[in-house]
């Protein structure tokens, strides 16, 4: 597996769900540090380094967990400007949500979705399933350099 | 969660199938896996033509795509499924000894959803490959009207 060196983006406005995936991911000590969004706008501002992010020193995500439920700018835009863009496009984006339509999953993965996970109710499960993401994503998976 | 769809294995390495299937089972995936040994193979299995032709309809809720084969390679199969629409959703990823730069990069130009490299090492491999397989076949939700 590879080197653990990784900052990862999270996209999420509910509090308590911040709350889990940080302690889920930080109890296997996967991330070196995570930068959370609370929502949609916040997030393209990160990743476009605009706004309150002009300034911003750090080298690109190299995960992006995404919610699609939140105010001002949804998750399916914040995917749909990722995917369009050319820097931006290979960053893996995975998709942590409470909908389990199919018109939501269809959408994501035409728009080129790296994964798709819905969060189970139950806290024990939800924990475990981001655990599984931490291991694939940030572990297993190899992802193009850096520019 | 809990999700019982196929896995479509492309691997021309009879050693490199066997590993993945024991890996695939230490999780107690109850995933059925198709194994097809070749690209060529591969799309006859999604096209439901050549000797797949009677198979029953339904798409696999993750390929798992090896790159160096012979007859089409990875990056063919990849490039052919991304450009059909009824199989341009299909999870894909790749699993491949080579961590060359310019694959990574073709691959995800080209859409794939994933990219694992085979550790050398057997534990390791084994470790990589389970995690892919719990993560694709249980975690990851696959787009909608795919076979149950």
């Amino acid at each position: 597996m590879k080197e653990i060196n990784s900052r990862i983006l999270l996209v999420e406005d509910e509090e308590a769900d911040i709350e889990l995936i940080t302690n889920a991911l930080q109890q296997f000590q996967m991330i070196n540090g995570m930068d959370v969004a609370k929502d949609g706008e916040q997030a393209l501002n990160y990743l476009f380094r605009r706004a309150e992010y002009a300034q911003r020193e750090s080298a690109d995500p190299v995960l992006v967990l995404l919610d699609l439920k939140m105010p001002k700018v949804n998750g399916i835009e914040v995917l749909q400007a990722m995917k369009s863009d050319s820097n931006l496009k290979t960053i893996p984006v995975v998709i942590v949500t409470s909908s389990r339509e199919n018109p939501d999953i269809r959408t994501c993965y035409e728009l080129g979705v790296n994964a798709y996970v819905v969060k189970p109710v139950d806290f024990r499960e939800f924990t475990e399933a981001i655990r599984n993401v931490g291991l694939f994503w940030l572990l297993v998976n190899q992802i193009p350099k850096l520019n | 969660m809990a999700q019982n769809g196929r896995i479509l294995l492309v691997e021309d390495d009879e050693n490199d199938v066997e590993l993945t299937l024991t890996a695939l089972e230490r999780f107690n995936l109850r995933n059925e896996v198709v194994v097809v040994n070749n690209g060529e193979e591969a799309l006859d299995y999604l096209r439901r033509s050549g000797i797949f032709k009677l198979r029953a309809e339904g798409n696999p809720v993750v390929i798992l795509l090896d790159l160096k084969m012979p007859k089409v390679s990875g990056l063919d199969v990849l490039r052919q499924i991304r450009s059909d629409t009824e199989l341009k959703t299909i999870p894909v990823v790749v699993v491949t000894s080579s961590r060359e730069e310019p694959d990574v990069k073709q691959a995800y130009a080209l859409g794939v959803n994933a990219y694992v490299v085979k550790p050398m090492d057997f534990q390791q491999f084994l470790d990589a490959v389970s995690h892919t397989g719990l993560f694709w076949a249980i975690v990851n939700v696959p787009p909608p009207g795919l076979a149950p």
